[in-house]
C-alpha cells in the first residue's frame, strides 16, 4: 500500500496494474501453503540427512556418515532390489489393463454396470486390500489353502517366507492397479478416432496389426498417464508393506519407503538423520520420473503455444 | 470402434462373448465377495475354515453391532469424515484461485510454477515426512484432525492446480477478454464468469480429493497417534492387531470402511473418471 498517494492516484494505480498483481493475489494462498508443506520440506529432508538426529536432542553434524551407512546395509540393498522389483512387476498392470480395457469395451446388456464393478478395487483403501490379501495367503485356513494342498505345499505361507513375500504383496498390489491402468484406457479406446479405425479396416488391417499400428498409437495419452502412475504407486508402495508384513520376514519384503519409516518413526528406533538418507535416496530415484513427465508437459505446452 | 462390436460378430462368439463377460466379473470380484461372505459369518465358521461354503449363521447386523460397539470404529469413521470434508473443501478453493492464476495470466515464472506444483505433487511421502511432523509438532497441532486436514490441504493443493489449470485453459478465452473490454475487475472474472464454468471441474475434484483422503493411510500414522483423531484406515489397522483371527470382524470393518468411497464413486463415476483421467473425456 502506497499511502502517501491520493486516493484517485491509487484507482488508476490499480487499475494500470490489476493484471500483473491479480495472478499473484491468486497464487498467493495456495503457493505459500503448498511451499511450507511440500516443497521447503524437501530441502529440509536432504538438510536432515546430514546430521545425526533422534528428534529429541540437538542434532549432530556427520557429513556424509549416513550415505556411507547406507552404502555397507544389507537391509537397504534388500529394500531397493525391492523396489525394483515392484518396478518390474507393477509395470505389468498396464498390459493386463489395456487387455481388459478391451474386453470390456463393448456395447451389450449391463456393459456399465459391469465396467464400474471392475472399477471397483481401485475405489477402495489399500489398508483393506492389503488385510483381504493378507487373509487370502493365510496357510490354514486362506483361500489359496486348498490350493496350496493340491499342489502339495500344504501350510506354506506366502508372506512368511523370504522369497515369496515381495510377490505376493505385489500380487495384491496390482489389484487396485490394474483397476486403474482399466480406467484409463477404457477412456482412451473410447476417444479414438473412429475414422481411423474404419480406414485401417478398409485397407485390410486386422486384428493384432490394427491393434499394434493404428490403435495402441492413438492410445498414447493413456499409456504414458499409465506407466507415469504405476511407476509412482510402485515407488511409493508403503500401506501394503505396512499392513501385510511390515517389511517381514527379517526385512525380506521391506521397500525403501518403508524402510524410511521403519529408521526414523518406530520401535526399531529414530533415526531422522538416517532416514532422511533413505528417503533421499528415493526422491533422487522418483525426480527422474519426475522430470521425465515435466519434459512431456513442458513439449506439450510449446506444442499448443504455436 | 475397437475392437469390433460383438453383434458385428458371428452368433457363437456373442455367445462366447456373453458367457466369458460374467465370469471374468466374478473372477475379478472374488476378493470382494470373500470378505462379503465373511462378514455374514459368524466365529464358529471361521473356526472350523469355512470360508467359502453356506455360512452356517447369518450374523452380519450381529457383526456390524460388535464392531460398532466393542471398538471405537464410530468414532474413527467420524474423524475421517472430519479430516476428508475440509481437506476436499479447502484445497478445491486453493486450486480454483491457482489454477485460474496459472491458466489465465501471462507472467514470467508462470510455467515454472506450474511445474513446482507438479513435480511437488508426485514426491514420494518419505522426504516430506520428517519435516512435516516435525512442523505440526511445533504448532502444537500434532495429533489433532486440524494438523492433518492441514498438511493434506497443501499436498493436494499440487494436483488439483494441474487440474483446474489445465481445465481453465481449455475454456473459451473470448468470455473473459469480453468481460475485460467491459471493464469487469479480474475478480469479478473470476467470480462471475470462471468459477461457474469449472463446476464440472470441481465435482471431478471433489469425489477424487474425498477417495484419496479417506484412504490415505501414510500421514494417519505419521501424524495421528491416538484413537480420538485417528481415521477408518489407521484405526482398521490397528484392531488387525486385536483380532487377530476374527475374520468375521475384519471382514465386518472393511466393508464399513471401503462404504463411503464406494458410494461417492457410483454416485460420481462420469466426474471420477474425468479427474483420474486428467479430463481426457469427452463430454
Amino acid at each position: 500500500m502506497e499511502l502517501n498517494n491520493p486516493k484517485a492516484k491509487r484507482i488508476t494505480w490499480w487499475q494500470k496494474n490489476q493484471i500483473k498483481i491479480s495472478p499473484w493475489i491468486f497464487l498467493a494462498p495456495g503457493l505459500i501453503f503448498f511451499s511450507i508443506y511440500v516443497i521447503a520440506p524437501i530441502f529440509v529432508s536432504i538438510g536432515i540427512s546430514f546430521y545425526q538426529w533422534d528428534g529429541l536432542s540437538p542434532s549432530i553434524y556427520v557429513g556424509l556418515q549416513n550415505y556411507i551407512e547406507l552404502l555397507d546395509d544389507e537391509y537397504f540393498y534388500i529394500s531397493l532390489w525391492n523396489n525394483l522389483k515392484w518396478l518390474i512387476f507393477f509395470m505389468l498392470a498396464v498390459p493386463i489393463g489395456l487387455g481388459l480395457a478391451i474386453f470390456l469395451n463393448q456395447i451389450v446388456f449391463g456393459i456399465r454396470l459391469i465396467k464400474s464393478l471392475f472399477f471397483f478395487p481401485f475405489v477402495i483403501s489399500q489398508v483393506v486390500i492389503g488385510l483381504i490379501f493378507t487373509w487370502f495367503y493365510q496357510p490354514n485356513y486362506g483361500v489359496i489353502a486348498p490350493f496350496l494342498n493340491f499342489i502339495g505345499l500344504e501350510g506354506f505361507s506366502i508372506l512368511a517366507n523370504e522369497n515369496t513375500a515381495t510377490y505376493g504383496i505385489i500380487f495384491a498390489g496390482l489389484y487396485p492397479q490394474i483397476a486403474y491402468c482399466l480406467i484409463l484406457y477404457l477412456t482412451g479406446l473410447n476417444n479414438i478416432n473412429p475414422e481411423q479405425i474404419e480406414a485401417g479396416r478398409m485397407d485390410g488391417a486386422k486384428g493384432f496389426h490394427l491393434f499394434w499400428n493404428i490403435v495402441l498409437p492413438q492410445l498414447r495419452h493413456a499409456t504414458f498417464l499409465a506407466i507415469v502412475v504405476t511407476v509412482i504407486g510402485a515407488l511409493r508402495s508403503f500401506d501394503m508393506v505396512a499392513i501385510m508384513t511390515q517389511g517381514g520376514p527379517y526385512g525380506y519384503s521391506n521397500v525403501l519407503a518403508y524402510y524410511m519409516f521403519e529408521q526414523a518413526l518406530s520401535e526399531y528406533g529414530y533415526r531422522m538423520g538416517y532416514g532422511s538418507a533413505i528417503a533421499t535416496v528415493l526422491f533422487t530415484i522418483m525426480m527422474f520420473y519426475i522430470l521425465f513427465f515435466i519434459y512431456r508437459m513442458y513439449r506439450n505446452e510449446r506444442e499448443d503455444n504455436n | 470402434m475397437f475392437p469390433t462390436p460383438i453383434h458385428q460378430r458371428p452368433i457363437v462368439n456373442q455367445y462366447i462373448y456373453k458367457i466369458f463377460l460374467p465370469i471374468s466379473l466374478i473372477i475379478w470380484l472374488i476378493p470382494i465377495f470373500g470378505i462379503l461372505i465373511t462378514s455374514i459369518r459368524g466365529l464358529g465358521d471361521i473356526t472350523a475354515g469355512n470360508m467359502w461354503g453356506t455360512p452356517s449363521e447369518f450374523l452380519l447386523f450381529s457383526n456390524l453391532y460388535d464392531v460398532f460397539t466393542n471398538t471405537p470404529m464410530i468414532k474413527y469413521t467420524l474423524n475421517s469424515f472430519k479430516v476428508t470434508i475440509p481437506t476436499m473443501l479447502g484445497a478445491v478453493a486453493l486450486s480454483c484461485m491457482t489454477g485460474f492464476a496459472l491458466a489465465n495470466y501471462k507472467f514470467k515464472t508462470n510455467l515454472i510454477i506450474f511445474f513446482i506444483f507438479i513435480a511437488g505433487n508426485f514426491v514420494p511421502f518419505q522426504i516430506l515426512m520428517i519435516p512435516v511432523r516435525d512442523l505440526t509438532f511445533k504448532i502444537g497441532l500434532y495429533n489433532t484432525i486440524t494438523g492433518l486436514v492441514l498438511f493434506h490441504v497443501a499436498f493436494q493443493t499440487g494436483f488439483c492446480t494441474l487440474f483446474m489449470r489445465n481445465f481453465i485453459k481449455a475454456l473459451p478465452q473470448e468470455l473473459i477478454e469480453a468481460a475485460r473490454m467491459d471493464g469487469a475487475s479480474e475478480f469479478r472474472i473470476f467470480w462471475k464468469i470462471i468459477l461457474p464454468l469449472t463446476r464440472p471441474a470441481i465435482a471431478a475434484l471433489c469425489v477424487l480429493i474425498f477417495t484419496f483422503i479417506w484412504n490415505d493411510y501414510f500421514w494417519a500414522t505419521v501424524l495421528i497417534q491416538g484413537d480420538h483423531a485417528m481415521p477408518i484406515t489407521a484405526g482398521l489397522k490397528s484392531l488387525n492387531g486385536q483380532w487377530i483371527t476374527a475374520y468375521h470382524l475384519l471382514s465386518t470393518g472393511s466393508i464399513v470402511a471401503a462404504i463411503p468411497p464406494v458410494i461417492m464413486f457410483f454416485l460420481m463415476q462420469k466426474h471420477f473418471i474425468a479427474g483420474l483421467t486428467l479430463g481426457a473425456t469427452k463430454g
